[in-house]
């Protein structure tokens, strides 16, 4: 009776386990590092990132829709992302830098750099 | 004579009765749009035909370069475009293009739009950069090609055919989390430009990105367009054009009559549905009727402007 029931308890673990996977499952390149941020569904994703000084920071477009990163301080600036492209920059100081996608503005992110 | 009709005649206002080949036609009189369903529309060729001289066809959104699922031939349907414009009776004077050219500001890309458009019986054209216009790293693609007219700031005026142009550009000085910016610069510009202008004088004001706020969670508007707004009231027409949100959606306010313009690229979704405003899938034989030009005449009795939408299919 009670392997049964752990059994049970087993199987609904795992189906909850692949519904997840249904939903989502990261590639390789979204979670080589820590030093990577996604962009999909018009967001970044981790924000803020944290990173120690001397990392460099990598975007990936995951949209179908272009997206670009520039910096409020005009420090970095990509070009345009197209689908599955990227863009990198090192960060050499410590500090809270924010970056927006200039295409469409109300994307913002954050890199703290430690 | 249905309830529009009748309405439409009463106010004696329908001077011309637009036709198109599919979707809602628009026509404006007296700063009203009303919206003509086809079956209507179709009934009254005879009308149709005497549609004026169309005095511009605003196309808007051919991003070339775009290559994904929801239209993988954007030169194809900007080609179709183009073909319906040059089949039409009366040539427009011109053309005006609402920006986003292209798709990731690409040299190649600019220089196949350039060629496609090269097609157009109509050869003068005007534009406005789009956002996607201006991504590469020195903003040099677009202003190198189109910047002649504006002395490369992107804003500009003409006059043709008694009408006052104003081109305007919103997608440089974004501000982070927020909406399109025309900035006091541009602003300060305007004000010069308009100064002794009769208020009688027609305007037509274009920019890509809407002159007002039609969706600010996914920045479809403009932070300081009401210091524009300001500038523009006292005029008797004003018609405000925009692309950017690949749909048709209209605005009557006072003598101010806004309305964006169809994509020729691809459709995007309703305000608000789904996770952001990126590329709408839609079936293959739907898509061309979601894509289409506007087609603006003047009605001089009164000094109005009429409005036509025509889709693809």
């Amino acid at each position: 009776m009670k392997i049964r029931r752990t059994q049970r308890i087993m199987t609904a673990v795992g189906m909850v386990i692949l519904a997840a996977m249904e939903v989502y499952i990261p590639s390789a390149a979204d979670t080589a590092d820590s030093t990577a941020i996604i962009v999909r569904d018009f967001m970044f994703n981790p924000t803020p990132l944290t990173v120690k000084a001397g990392s460099t920071v990598t975007w990936t477009n995951r949209d179908d829709e272009p997206h670009n990163v520039v910096s409020d301080t005009g420090m970095f600036k990509s070009g345009g992302m197209d689908t599955n492209e990227s863009f990198s920059f090192k960060f050499d100081k410590p500090g809270t830098y924010h970056f927006t996608c200039s295409i469409h503005p109300r994307m913002v992110g954050t890199v703290v750099v430690q | 004579m249905s309830d529009d009709e009748s309405r439409l005649s009463r106010r004696n206002a329908l001077k011309c009765l637009a036709y198109g080949g599919a979707g809602t036609v628009f026509a404006l009189s007296g700063g009203v749009f009303t919206p003509v369903d086809l079956a209507m529309a179709a009934g009254n060729r005879q009308s149709a035909g005497k549609l004026g001289k169309p005095l511009f066809v605003q196309i808007s959104d051919t991003h070339i370069g775009f290559n994904k699922e929801a239209n993988p031939d954007v030169a194809g349907t900007l080609t179709q475009t183009i073909d319906i414009v040059n089949a039409m009776g009366d040539q427009p004077a011109l053309i005006i293009h609402t920006g986003d050219i292209t798709h990731l500001s690409k040299a190649a890309e600019f220089d196949l739009a350039q060629q496609l458009f090269s097609r157009l019986r109509t050869a003068e054209m005007h534009t406005v950069p789009g956002e996607h216009d201006t991504t590469d790293a020195t903003v040099t693609e677009y202003f190198n090609r189109f910047g002649k007219a504006s002395n490369n700031k992107g804003y500009y005026s003409f006059d043709h055919d008694g009408v006052h142009f104003i081109g305007l550009i919103n997608v440089l000085q974004f501000k982070p989390g927020g909406l399109g910016t025309l900035g006091e610069e541009q602003l300060a510009w305007v004000a010069a430009d308009l100064k002794g202008r009769s208020a009688s004088t027609p305007l037509v004001v274009f920019a890509h990105m809407p002159l007002w706020t039609i969706y600010e969670p996914w920045g479809w508007g403009t932070g300081d367009s009401d210091q524009l707004m300001n500038q523009l009231r006292r005029f008797g027409s004003v018609t405000v054009l925009n692309g950017h949100i690949h749909q048709i959606v209209q605005k009557v306010e006072g003598n101010i009559t806004f309305h964006t313009a169809r994509s020729t690229s691809y459709p995007q979704p309703l305000a608000g549905v789904g996770t952001g405003p990126g590329p709408l899938k839609v079936p293959a034989d739907q898509l061309a009727s979601m894509l289409g030009v506007t087609s603006v005449s003047v009605a001089r009795h009164p000094s109005a402007l009429a409005l036509t939408d025509t889709a693809l299919a």
